[in-house]
């Protein structure tokens, strides 16, 4: 049998589809890595209602704008904070941020440390492609060292964020690293994150063949994809000190993995102003009755 | 033997049924990234000769891959413009 042609995909419903094809470039990995979060919004038993996408500004702040479900496009940086009140206001919503590292971690960088350090009940996940892509290749809080970007035309000379080991050592209670090919182990990543009380952090590298690509000698898309194919080693149990990623150290692996997987007490600011849980409230008192 | 390749096979490998799966490709979504053509493990998958409307080429069945699909997803999940997918033929299942 030979190719059929189609008007629409199986996962249109989830998608906005009228407004397909999107604006992101041939081969951005903000694509594959969103159908993997709508198939997770689909096998997590959560009914689509009842789940939230907020983002900040950039290209994979577009991301909500094309997912059929209540999302939001908020402004530069302030995902987490909108997100933050959605979640507390409404606490039977599954929220995500959908945004990517300049957006989190530049602009909204103090907003993302301390959602993690109070375990907002939020699933962050980021694309990581490395520079600001929509405004034309800047460096970013995760550009590596030495990468050229528009505004490091000699190198970029900043020491990089290694994303999972913030998120892991401000709090975050799962946080997990893949990329925009590794989709299967990307979509349980999101699964496990929507079944996780607190903040979750999930890092999808993603190739960006305009602002990253081009002044860093990777080809195009394909070979960026391919640097992930080659070079990706899964390690659950890595160090999360030795997170670091150059994409451009062609010898040097990739960690990937789930690293962290823990339980600690969710963000709850009216903890204090309830009365003590029932059970002890009516302890003695039974006891007086049972005395009397 | 050593070339990277497992040699071990599962038990139930003689049991095992290789599903089938039609391709379909929606042309005007492609921009011909070509994460599907090089990610297939089948190759099932090469360049149309003809362009969509925005002068791109889209993946079509490769001659003699008719019946290669083995319904994996994978072009479906990593096509950025969710261009591509295959559902399972009925019945045209092989055993390995
Ligand atoms: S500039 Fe980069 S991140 Fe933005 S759509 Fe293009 S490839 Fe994707
Ligand atoms: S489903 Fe798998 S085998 Fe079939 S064309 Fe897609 S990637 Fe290739
Ligand atoms: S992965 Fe999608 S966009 Fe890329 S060549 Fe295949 S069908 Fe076209």
């Amino acid at each position: 049998m030979t190719t059929l042609m189609a008007e629409r995909h199986p996962s249109d419903p989830l998608f906005r589809a009228d407004r397909l094809p999107h604006i992101w470039c041939p081969g951005c990995g903000i694509g594959p890595a969103m159908h993997a979060y709508a198939q997770a919004l689909v096998e997590s038993g959560i009914p689509l209602d009842r789940h939230v996408c907020v983002s900040g500004i950039g290209c994979s702040g577009r991301v909500p704008g094309y997912l059929n479900i209540d999302s939001y496009h908020t402004t530069h940086g302030r995902a987490i904070p909108f997100a933050m009140a959605v979640a507390l206001v409404r606490p039977q919503l599954e929220v995500a941020v959908f945004s990517g590292d300049g957006d989190l971690f530049a602009i909204g960088g103090n907003h993302f440390i301390h959602a993690a350090r109070r375990n907002v009940d939020l699933n962050v996940i980021c694309i990581n492609n490395f520079n600001y892509g929509m405004t034309g290749g800047q460096v970013g809080p995760t550009t590596p060292m030495g990468a050229r970007a528009t505004t490091a035309p000699y190198g970029n000379y900043e020491q990089p964020f290694s994303l999972p080991y913030l998120a892991a050592a401000t709090g975050a209670v799962f946080v997990a690293r893949w990329t925009s090919l590794h989709l299967r182990q990307l979509k349980q990543a999101i699964l496990r994150a929507m079944k996780k009380r607190g903040l979750t952090f999930i890092e999808v590298l993603a190739p960006c063949p305009v602002g990253f690509g081009r002044p860093n000698e990777i080809g195009d898309a394909m070979e960026e994809m391919m640097l992930y194919r080659e070079r990706c080693v899964v390690d659950h149990g890595a160090p999360l000190a030795a997170l670091d990623i150059d994409l451009r150290q062609r010898d040097h692996p990739i960690v990937l993995g789930n690293f962290v997987d823990i339980e600690r007490p969710v963000f709850d600011p009216l903890a204090m102003r309830r009365p003590a849980p029932e059970v002890e409230d009516h302890a003695p008192l039974a006891r007086k009755e049972q005395e009397g | 033997m050593l070339r990277g390749q497992s040699t071990r096979v599962p038990l139930d490998w003689k049991a095992a049924v290789l599903p089938q799966g039609q391709v379909y490709v929606i042309p005007s979504r492609c921009k011909e990234c070509r994460f599907c053509i090089d990610f297939c493990p089948r190759d099932v998958l090469t360049l149309s000769t003809e362009t969509n409307v925005r002068g791109y080429r889209y993946p079509v069945v490769a001659t003699g891959k008719d019946v290669a699909c083995v319904h994996c997803e994978f072009c479906s999940l990593v096509c950025p413009e969710y261009a591509i997918y295959t559902v399972e033929v009925a019945g045209a299942g092989v055993t390995p």
